[in-house]
Order: C-alpha cells, then structure tokens, then sequence
C-alpha cells in the first residue's frame, strides 16, 4: 500500500470535514452520552432532534444526551446553522458516529464478556450476551474509545428498529425558556460586566463629522467613549446609564449623509440595474412550441422584509490577556470568527467564540454584527465582560433584509390547456453577505471604522440550492423552459439570507402564475398543477392536502371568502410541500385556516416538525399579508413595530399540518419549506374569493382596493 | 435615591434614578432575567410583568410607578420548583419556537385568567393584543393558554 495519494473518503455529512469521532461524541463513566454539535439551536429545535438520533444509534435513553454549547475551542466546524440543512448535514454526521461508537463499544464487550459481537445486545447502554453477563458503556468506555478518525462503515440502523427517531420527542429547551431561566445571550450577567451600547450613524454611508466626546464622558457612570471614524460606542456600569449616554451622543453628534437609497420601495427599480445574466435551465421542444394557442405574461414582487428577531441583536465580549471570548447568537461561530480576526488582525486562534440562544433569527440578522460591537468596545476596558444590547431601532434599520425581487413569467398553452412553453426571468440581489465571505469583511462596525474594511464582493450560491434563483426551476415538467437569472450586483439597501431566500418570491410568481395559467385553461388548479407533475411524493403531498382540506374540484369563493393551493419542493431537493389557504376579506384580508402536507422523508421528530412547519406558514402569512420595509432616498424609515406591523394573536390562521411519512427514505431539510407555498397560496386565494390577482407582496387592503377599483 | 418595591413576595430596596425603567431593575438588580428586552418601547410585550395583578411592560415602565407596589415576574410563578399550570401547559402543548416571547405571554394570560378564569378564544386573542410572537407559534400558545384553562387552573 502506498501512502499518501488517496483522496480522502467522502464521508457521510459533516463527519466528511470533522472526522475524528471524539470531536462528535464522548462517553461518559457517569452513565450519560456528550454530543458536541457544531449546528445551533435558532429556536427550531434541532438540538432535540440530534440527541433522538444519537439516542437511536447509540441504544441510550434520551435522558442520558448532553450536548455541548457550540464552542470554537471544542466543537466542530459545521459553517452555518441555515439552509434546512442542519439534520442532513450534522445530524447525519452524528448518526453515524453514533452507529460507530456503539460498534466500538459493542467490540470491547464481547471481548469483556468472552463472547462473539453476535451474542450480543444492547439496553440502555447495558450490553448483554445472550449466554448471560453484562456489562455497561458507563465501565467500557475510556477516553481512548473514539479517538479515532470515523469510517462511516457501520451502517446506521434500518427505520423498522426505531424507536426514538419518528416519535414525538418534547424539546429539550421548553422547560427552561418558559420558566424564565437565563438561557438567552441577552441574560449572561458575567462579574463585573459593563453594558454598552452603539450610536448608528442615521443613514448607511453617514460620516460623523463632530461629538463632544468630553461631554458624553463626563455623564453618571460612563466608563469609556469608543470612537473609530463613525463607529461609536458608549460603555457604562449600569444599563440605564449606557442608555442615557447613548441618547446624549446621538443629541451631540453631527453626521454628513448622502442619499444613496432607490428611488422608490417598489422592487421594480431592480429592473433598471446592471445584471449578471446566467439562464439555469433551458429545454428546447419545436414541435411542442408550435402548438401555442394562447400567451400569459406577468410580473410579481417582493419587497425587502425584515427578519425583525423580536429580541434585538445582543453579544458580550471579553478582552483577557491579548484573547477575546465572544458569546452570541451568531448562526456560524466559525466564520464569524475568521471576520473577527480579520478586523482585529490576529491570529483566530485567539478568538473563543461560544454560541448561546437568541430570539428566533430567520436568517441573518444583527447577530454577528452585534459581536464586533461587543468585541470593539471589550477592547477598551481590558478585563471587564461587555454586553452589548442593540435596540429596537438599530436591529430594524441596520439588519440584512431579504432583498426585493422581482419575478416575470410568460407562458403558453396549448388547445388542450397543456403548459407547452414557459419563461421565467428573475431580479435580485445576492441573498448571501454572511461573515466569512471572500475578499472582504461583512460585520457592520468593520465598514465605519476609520480605517473601514469593505464587505466581500456578493456572491449567489450556486445550484441546485441555489440563492436568489433558489426554486427558480420550476418541478413541472414543461416541453419549452427558459429561466434565466439576472443578478443584480448594486446593493444600494443591506440584504442577505432571510428564511428560504430565492424562493419565497420565485415560488410566489411560479404558484401565482400557474393559478393564472390553470383558470386561462379553465381547469381546476390542483388537477392543473398534478397535471403537469411526475414526481410521485410531489403528487402525493397536493392530493392529500387537498383531500385533508376537502377541495372540491373547481370551487369558487363567495366574494369574501375563497381559497387557493400553493407547492413546491423546497430547492427543487428537499421537502415537498403543498398548502391550502383559506381567506376571507373584511377591512383587511385574513388568513383563517390553513392546510398543509408535507413529506420530508425519514422524520425524526414529527411534533418539531409540525410545530416549524406551523410557524412558518403563520410566518408566511405575515409577510405576505403585512410585511414591507419602508425607505427615502436617505434614510430606512422602519425603526419599530408600529412601523412593521407583523400578524398578531387575533389574526393568526388555524394551521394542520399532515406528514407524508417516508422513514424508508433519507430525511429531508424542512425548516424552510413553507415561505413560497404559503405566499402563493394566499394570492391564489384572495383571487378564488375575489377575483382579483395580486402580483405584488404585500397583500394590503390598499392593494386589494386598488386591483378592484 | 433609594425605591423601595416588593417583587415575587420579597421586598427590595434599590438605589437608581427613579426614571429607570422597572425592565432592568428586575433584570440587573435583582437578576431575574425571565422578562425580556424586546422593544424598550411598550409594542412587543415581551417584558410583561405585572404589578398589583395588573400586566404592564415593563420596559415602558418606571421604577417610581412600581414604588410600593407588588411585582410579579415569571419567576415568581412556580412554587417549589414545579412548573406553574400556566407554565406546564406550554410545555405539554411544546408551545415555544424560539422561546423569546413566552414569559411576557405567560404574564399576560396569568394576568387575564385571574380576572376572566373562563376566556373566550376570542377573548385570549384580544388579552394577547400587546404581545408579539415571531417564530409564528401562535396557535400551540393559544391551545396551551385554553388548556390551562380548561385544567380549572386558580392562577
């Protein structure tokens, strides 16, 4: 054998870039299990769907599962947290280190127990041969047992012998959020920490030009002024005195602004931009073409929305004997680390930065910008832990928004009311600005330091998950295909990943468009849309979503009241998705019930799955009803809830979720899934009730009035 | 100046300005940190707390208001370490996402079933009106709000 020139086996998951078992697991002599993931929990529950696996794999309780904080100093490097990607990529990379270090454990019992591997089974963690004698993991296992690099050869058990993965496990981390406990970055109260709190400029390009920093220092409690260029930070021993500082600041402070924003908050501005054009699919069929009996054209839109975490952006940081310790609520400890070394300009080794839970993020919000804030004002005072709290204002005017998008479709049919040629043009911005990226530096406080960094050129992930074009391709089967995407490279309003990037708006347009297309046909839109689908778990989620929900074939709404079906498999390779939506208009258009069905193979928890995919589709239903951030040509004029109303508790819908179950097949990302059927679904609709075709996102009662008149 | 209050039963003594919002007293004074920043502004609710039974938020709230008055926070609702019935409810139906809302929505329902113990549906939505939830968990806090109700709970 030679050594050296293999290529490393691909391993399954993330256990293919971490591959040294201990970095996954360790068993403890104390009878319990420590996972270590390296994804983190956002509020999806995936850190109780990675402790059933291991339970699953390992024939432990789910009782004994630790899991271990997200660490730089000890976890492994799973990049995000985002893109559904967290039970495919790391929970199956735990699944076999699971299958793994029981196979390891299994060897030494039977060597333990004189008796071969096949005389064995497992309990609880007890091993035990069939000829009588046991012994446990908590006495087999040594910290030698899994240092060793994984070889992902144990096969992880069949779906017939589960019994901890696809039952209902309740999330680890209820308990402890509803009685209050500190569980949140936002409640670390470290000895001696100091608050601190950061004066924005007004406006994105906005220079400070003048402060009165002696003033501001001299106030009750402030122990340091921070001032880089225009970045400017007060720091103070009690909250209230940070908050009275900062008010002082942004009274004193004279900023030069410019305008920079788009004219106009209608995303159609994005049509007169420069663009990179990339067509992502084309199929050509001459004879189909020539059928053309009838031509549809339309164009649809969202705007920029925010995520609007309900607790602003928060991180505390430490700056000890030339190391800093950063705790956040980061969704990528490890890159956000490369771009805090980056900006301090020091070796990364010397960054500890440890993940603790935020409000919900949906994406990339203030959260790792909040920790170069933490970061830059913890380097003034030597010692002394910073908090730093962003406020209501300055997590809805300075966060990434979801970029406006605009989406243009034409279509033909044929006599018998078949799509046979369809085109589909797509503007947006980039949907990914995350730290980490290349050439540059995408923190927020790095950009208006006096010697400013600038942030990584945009980039668009590519295919099949795709960015801005993610479920650009539609999953009907068309003879005739043309999708091009046309990258919008300006980025005049600060945006990056918001929950399902791409195809939220992508799928609004193609959903919408084949509601247009199914009533130009005269068909009705469920048998439409199975018309033009192979894929049988595509079909199998619209039938039964449309049997769960009673679709009558053809039904018409009453003027008020209506509904209207919406699907899609998120990014065209994970879940299949279909909803009904059924609305009623009064002074503003409700959603009132909700029906969904959605296969997202092997499941692992069902009741987290139903609870995300619920969230989402109420989620969904807010943007698509209320959500738009507003603009001048200078400033974001959204700053706090009265000016972003999102879907309260008296307008939020009845939502039933059911699962196509699939535990033969591989799971399915699924945190995502819901955003575009949801949006279409609810156009649709509106249009069933009313007979009016929104293309435009949000549906307000302006636009409803507008479309009628 | 000192303000004296009485929070979860025990009385405080707390020396800051008196304009102070009551939201971070009770969290950097006291260290109770289950109500939560959300807004600073009164809009999300997410700091619900109540004071002489009556829910306010407590971010919008000032420190001489709540002067010789009884605060209640969520930590003040569990007795012994076992979960109020509000509390267990939410468990049982698992109704939290993120969590972050939870304790203010806990507060408010405490409050609305100590004066209304049989809400209508309509009646919980409309108690809910000042609080705000993101992760789109609406309908799980809903039920878990009706099953505390309908387990006859005396909050």
């Amino acid at each position: 054998m030679t050594m050296g020139q293999d290529v490393l086996r691909k391993l399954p998951g993330n256990l293919n870039t971490n591959r040294r078992l201990d970095r996954w697991l360790r068993i403890n002599r104390d009878g319990t299990v420590t996972a270590f993931p390296g994804k983190v929990e956002i509020g999806q529950g995936i850190l109780t769907a990675l402790a059933q696996i291991v339970a699953e794999e390992l024939d432990v309780a789910l009782e004994r599962l630790r899991l271990a904080p997200a660490d730089t100093t000890y976890s492994p490097d799973e990049g995000m947290t985002s893109g559904s990607q967290s039970i495919t990529d790391g929970g199956v990379a735990l699944r076999y280190a699971a299958a793994e270090a029981r196979f390891l454990l299994l060897q030494r019992a039977a060597v333990r127990l004189g008796v071969s591997l096949e005389q064995l089974s497992v309990a609880d963690g007890v091993v035990s041969a069939r000829s009588g004698g046991s012994v446990s993991y908590w006495d087999l296992a040594t910290d030698d047992l899994l240092a060793r690099e994984a070889t992902a050869e144990i096969a992880p058990k069949p779906a017939s012998q589960h019994t901890v993965i696809g039952t209902p496990a309740p999330r680890r981390d209820i308990p402890a959020k509803v009685s209050g406990a500190p569980v949140f970055v936002h409640d670390l109260d470290l000895p001696g920490m100091l608050h601190g709190r950061i004066a924005r400029p007004p406006s994105y390009d906005a220079r400070l030009v003048e402060l009165d920093e002696a003033e501001v220092r001299s106030l009750p409690g402030v122990v340091a002024l921070v001032r880089d260029g225009s970045f400017v930070g007060v720091i103070a021993a009690r909250e209230e005195q940070a908050l009275r500082a900062l008010a002082r600041v942004k009274r004193l402070a004279r900023w030069e602004e410019k305008t920079v924003l788009p004219e106009t908050t209608d995303p159609r501005f994005l049509l007169q931009e420069a663009t990179e054009d990339e067509v992502i699919s084309e199929k050509r069929d001459a004879a189909a073409a020539a059928r053309a009996a009838k031509t549809l054209e339309a164009e649809y839109t969202r705007p920029y929305i925010a995520h609007g975490a309900l607790g602003p952006s928060c991180a505390v940081a430490q700056f000890e004997n030339g190391r800093y310790k950063v705790w956040t609520h980061s969704q990528g400890i490890y890159p956000l680390r490369n771009d805090l070394a980056g900006v301090l300009a020091m070796d990364k080794e010397r960054i500890a930065v440890i993940h603790m839970d935020g409000a919900g993020c949906y994406g990339h919000n203030g959260a790792d910008d909040a920790a170069l804030d933490a970061v830059l004002l913890a380097r003034a005072v030597p010692g002394r832990p910073v908090r730093v709290q962003w406020s209501r204002e300055d997590e809805f005017m300075w966060e990434p928004y979801g970029p406006a998008m605009v989406v243009k479709l034409k279509a033909a049919l044929d006599s018998t009311g078949n799509i046979i040629d369809w085109t589909e043009d797509i503007w947006s911005n980039s949907h990914s600005t995350r730290p980490s990226g290349l050439g540059g530096i995408n923190l927020l406080a790095a950009w208006h330091l006096a010697q400013p960094f600038k942030p990584s050129p945009p980039r668009n992930p590519p295919l099949p998950g795709g960015g801005s074009h993610r479920n650009g391709i539609p999953l009907y089967e068309f003879p005739n295909q043309r999708v091009t995407n046309r990258l919008v490279k300006r980025m005049p309003v600060r945006v990056s990943a918001l929950r399902a990037l791409g195809a939220t708006a992508n799928i609004f347009a193609i959903e919408s468009f084949m509601d247009e297309l199914a009533a130009a046909a005269g068909a009705d839109p469920v048998e439409f849309r199975l018309r033009h689908l192979k894929d049988p778990r595509a079909r199998a989620v619209i039938e039964t979503v449309a049997a769960k929900a009673g679709w009558r074939k053809g039904e018409k709404g009453d003027g008020a009241r209506g509904r209207g079906v919406g699907f899609a498999r998120y990014k065209n390779g994970a879940c299949y998705l279909a909803v009904i939506a059924e609305v009623e208009a009064g002074n503003n258009i409700a959603v009132k019930r909700v029906w969904a069905a959605i296969d997202a193979g092997l499941v692992i928890n069902p009741d987290g799955l139903i609870n995300q995919t619920e969230g989402g589709i109420i989620q969904a239903s807010s943007w698509a009803l209320k959500e738009a951030v507003r603009f001048d040509r200078s400033r974001i004029l959204t700053s706090n809830w009265d000016d972003y109303p999102i879907l309260t508790f008296e307008e939020s819908p009845q939502v039933e979720v059911t699962i196509v179950n699939r535990p033969e097949l591989p799971p399915l990302g699924a945190g995502e899934g819901q955003q575009g059927p949801t949006a279409a679904a609810i156009a649709n609709a509106i249009c069933n009730a009313m007979g009016v075709r929104l293309r435009d996102m949000p549906f307000t009662r302006e636009r409803v009035m507008a479309a009628l008149a | 100046m000192a303000t004296t209050l009485t929070v979860n039963g025990k009385r405080h003594v707390i020396s800051a300005e008196p304009e102070t919002p009551l939201l971070y007293v009770l969290r950097n004074d006291l260290q109770l940190k289950g109500a939560r920043f959300g807004c600073g502004l009164g809009q999300c609710g997410a700091c619900t707390v109540l004071v002489d039974g009556k829910p306010v938020q407590s971010c919008d709230f000032p420190l001489s208001a709540a002067a010789g008055k009884a605060v209640l926070t969520i930590e003040g609702l569990s007795g012994n370490g076992r979960p109020h019935p509000l509390q267990q409810a939410f468990i049982d139906e698992q109704a939290a996402q993120c969590g972050y809302c939870v304790t203010g929505i806990i507060m408010t329902a405490k409050a609305l079933l100590d004066t209304n113990p049989h809400p209508s549906d309509a009646e919980i939505r409309a108690a809910l009106k000042g609080n705000l939830c993101r992760c789109g968990t609406h309908q799980r806090i809903l039920r878990a709000i009706r099953r505390a109700t309908a387990s006859g709970v005396k909050a």
